[in-house]
């Protein structure tokens, strides 16, 4: 059995790499040398053509034109199995797991050579061995739809290690790992290319990330490579301009004075509803959130934030208590939605707030498509309406898409967010709803979403945001309250938070 | 001896009796949807295709003179059906479901304009194992006929069960079952996988059509299949897609179809007719008892497109 990790790495190149969708070139001319044995890194804003040149790569896509070299040899890949075989693997954004299936029977199926006949106490034990070399513990044993989502990052790299790889490609890798966890899998891979065991190429939008363990570093912008060179010779602000040009970055804008007087925009009490295991219950005892504040709400993921927003969604039932706004109590059904200018953004959008093999234009007109300029009714649904309006929304929000007919299933991670971005943050926002906004997105897009809700909040929003990410919080919020355990356990006033006390708190210290 | 003399013991043996006989088309179909639903399609054709290998199986018999040269025909005839079905599917924006209705018409029309010159002549019957020769009295016996296919059937669903997790084809059903996109990343080509699984499953409900020709009933008629093909679609969905489950729910389903038939043997004249409703009710009961609003359905393949 070939569950050994110390292979020979192998460099990739490509030649001038197309790639057409359509009438759209996603990669034109892409010339990248990931040499052997070197952390590369990929930047790229959102839809620049990152995961389709990996993609190419891993002969999940086939190029328009453009050759691949693997250790200076032209090879053709046609298929991931090809790749595979060549000792090529990736770590997919979207995860590639079998939902159904257990994370050792994920492994083990995935490997090129299985038995017909598989013999679980041997495969069990050499997966146990093979795991004695890993520095986290992941459970083999359970139904991976019912692991966390860093556990499935986890068990997704340590997939690919399983396999044996001799070039790795990670999409996005740490973008749902806390910070303890990105170290761990960073650095492991990070080890081995030292060791010359493996080669990675990680598409990543974290600079310090990238400076910290890469070597290299190459840049797309709008499907072309806009420089290529070594991580000690480039700042963040020169791969920054690369990136995105000489592009101004959206700046927050000033935070308007709160008043303590404020209304009461959204009240929550005694709210108990099932959690996602069925067996434990969150409480949130007691909540407001006026007009014109940020109302942050940290915690460490799996705490009960994903089913509080549900409830909020109107995703999950819930058993007791009740929630208000503006006095009204609210169900999250649309008509109250619209009534109370509710608007909602999930996280995982594409799953929680998209259709995903409808269009863009559609997508983006969820909220406005059955009713005309005055909020009427319309008895007639007019397409070209439809049309305008989302391209106007397009537009402003620099959504990146082929065109407005495309399935919002062919947009980019991060552009995906902005489609729902944009369809929830038209029109009045009395009260807004927010759940990890950046997740996925490039520095710039990201700077841009955080002003646009300190906008709404300007403009008297009361903002509800819930984040993994508490730097996000700290820059955002008017007040942190943390989550721990299904209930709500701390609150401080943005003036005296403390990083440390706040921390304590999320790992259920108090 | 006769029924008045075991009394009321007849009703539960004539169950038991009827479980058998009447659970074994239930058995090879939903086997044979379970491994197709499993690979994240769908195929509702079955019910032609049992139709289909009942013709076929007679047919084959009547001509041989070998009932097994007649079920090794029906399974023959249900794999085409399957690939048919399967072969259809793989173009894009194909809808399994629709495909299979329209193969379930064409199944059954064809049998019966092959199957019109069969309805006359008799064919030989598949063996059945006496497993109550020991006892004297005729119920007893008649119950404890265990057709051959009925064991096979079992055997089956014990093996599938143990397949699903212990080798490599079962993994690879299941993965490509719950993601295509995961199965493609792994170099599997979803279509070609489910072309084998509807294949199959159109062969194990050609079997299943067999049974019903060459054994119980046994003789060649339109209207041989009261919908057992359709039900045991819905059988798999209640089974969760466990292949034990489905011979768990298929015995259930016979033995509830026997109640009434059973009554009626024992003398009881008025209402049975009622209790020959009682798998469909029964079906309904437990569907309903074991469904949750908050939850999807546990154990669903993923791709499968009614639970999507
Ligand atoms: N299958 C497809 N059909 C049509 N267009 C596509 C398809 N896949 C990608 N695209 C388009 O190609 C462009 C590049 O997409 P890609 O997924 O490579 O972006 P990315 O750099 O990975 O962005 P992100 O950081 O958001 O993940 C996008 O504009 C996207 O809409
Ligand atoms: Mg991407």
């Amino acid at each position: 059995m070939s569950a050994t990790i110390s292979k020979k790495a192998v460099g990739v190149e490509t030649i001038g790499m197309t790639m057409r969708f359509g009438a759209f070139t996603a990669l034109d001319d892409v010339s990248v040398k990931v040499s052997t044995g070197s952390f590369h890194a990929l930047l790229g804003e959102n839809g620049a053509g990152k995961s389709t040149l990996v993609k190419c790569m891993m002969g999940f896509y086939h190029p328009t034109s453009g050759d691949i070299l693997v250790d200076g040899r032209e090879v053709t890949i046609a298929s991931p199995r090809d790749a595979s075989a060549l000792g090529l693997g990736m770590v997919y954004q979207h995860f590639t797991l079998v939902p159904s299936l257990t994370g050792a029977e994920n492994l083990v199926i995935s490997r090129e050579k299985v038995p017909g006949v598989i013999d679980w106490r041997k495969e069990r034990a050499a997966l146990a061995q093979f795991m004695e070399r890993m520095p986290f513990k992941l459970p083999l044993d359970v139904k991976v739809a019912e692991l966390a989502a860093g556990e499935k990052q986890k068990l997704e790299i340590v997939k690919q290690l399983y396999l044996g790889r001799s070039f790795l490609v990670l999409d996005e890798p740490t973008s749902v790992l806390t910070p303890g966890e990105a170290q761990e899998v960073l650095g492991l891979v990070r080890a081995m290319t030292r060791a010359g065991d493996l080669t990675v190429l990680m598409i990543s939008h974290k600079f310090h990330e990238v400076t910290a363990f890469a070597d290299d570093v190459s840049v797309l912008r709008k499907g072309r490579l806009t420089g290529t060179g070594c991580v000690t010779d480039l700042d963040h602000r020169q791969m920054a301009t690369m990136m995105i040009g000489d592009q101004p970055i959206a700046a927050l804008d000033s935070r308007a004075e709160p008043k303590p007087d404020a209304e009461i925009v959204l009240k929550v009490k005694a709210l108990k509803a099932p959690d996602r295991t069925g067996l434990k219950s969150i409480r949130i005892e007691d909540l407001d959130v006026r007009s014109g504040e940020i109302v942050g709400i940290a915690g460490i993921s799996g705490n009960g934030q994903k089913e509080f927003l549900e409830v909020l969604a109107g995703q999950r039932p819930r058993d007791a208590g009740e929630v208000t706004v503006r006095g009204t109590a609210y169900a999250a059904t649309r008509a109250e939605a619209r009534a109370l200018n509710v608007r909602l953004i999930p996280e995982e959008p594409m799953k929680n707030a998209c259709a995903p093999k409808m269009t863009v234009a559609e997508n983006i007109s969820f909220r406005t498509f059955d009713i005309d300029g005055n909020g009427k009714p319309v008895s007639w649904i007019s397409a070209s309406a439809i049309r305008s309006f989302s391209a106007r929304l397009v537009e402003q929000f620099k959504v990146k898409t082929a065109s407005l007919s495309s399935p919002i299933a062919s947009l980019s991670g991060g552009n995906v967010q902005r489609a729902v971005l944009a369809r929830e943050l038209t029109g009045e926002v009395d009260l807004l709803i927010v759940s990890n906004p950046c997740f996925g997105l490039d520095f710039s897009a990201v700077a841009e979403i955080r002003a646009r809700i300190m906008k709404a909040r300007n403009a008297g929003a009361a903002v509800l945001l819930m984040s993994e990410d508490l730097d996000e919080l700290l820059e955002l919020s008017d007040r942190i309250v943390v989550m721990s355990d299904g209930a709500l356990v701390y609150e401080t006033p943005i003036a005296q938070a403390s990083v440390q006390t706040i921390g304590e708190h999320m790992a259920g210290h108090h | 001896m006769d029924a008045t003399e075991i009394g009321l013991w007849g009703v539960p043996l004539a169950i038991l009796g009827g479980a058998i006989r009447v659970s074994t088309p239930f058995i090879f179909v939903s086997l044979g949807e379970a491994i197709t639903e499993r690979s994240g399609r769908i195929n509702l054709g079955l019910e032609g295709t049992l139709v289909f290998g009942a013709m076929s199986a007679y047919a084959v018999a009547v001509m041989t003179g070998s009932p097994w040269l007649g079920l090794l025909a029906a399974a023959f005839a249900g794999l085409c059906f399957g690939l048919f079905h399967g072969w259809i599917c793989k173009f894009p924006k194909v809808n399994d479901i629709a495909i299979g209705i329209a193969l379930m018409l064409f199944g059954s029309g064809l049998a019966f304009f092959f199957g019109k010159p069969f309805i006359q002549p008799s064919a030989p019957d598949l063996p059945a194992i006496p497993f109550g020769a020991w006892s004297d009295i005729p119920q007893v016996q008649a119950a404890l006929d265990v057709n051959v296919l009925f064991l096979i059937g079992a055997a089956l669903a014990a093996f599938l069960w143990w397949a699903f997790r212990n080798t490599r084809a079962g993994l690879i059903l299941r993965v490509v079952g719950d993601s295509s996109d995961a199965a493609r990343a792994m170099g599997l080509n979803p279509n070609t996988v489910r072309l084998a699984a509807t294949g199959v499953g159109g062969a194990l409900a050609g079997i299943g059509g067999a049974y019903l020709s060459l054994y119980y009933p046994g003789s060649w008629t339109e209207g041989i299949s009261s919908g057992q093909g359709l039900m045991a679609v819905a059988l798999v969905i209640f089974a969760r897609w466990n292949p034990l489950g489905c011979f768990a729910a298929a015995l259930l389903f016979g033995g509830a179809g026997a109640l009434g038939p059973a009554l009626q043997s024992v003398g009881v004249t008025q209402g049975y007719y009622l209790f020959y409703a009682a798998p469909y009710i029964l079906t309904l009961v437990i569907m309903i008892a074991t469904s949750s609003p908050s939850r999807s359905l546990a154990g669903a393949p993923g791709e499968l497109s009614i639970t999507k």
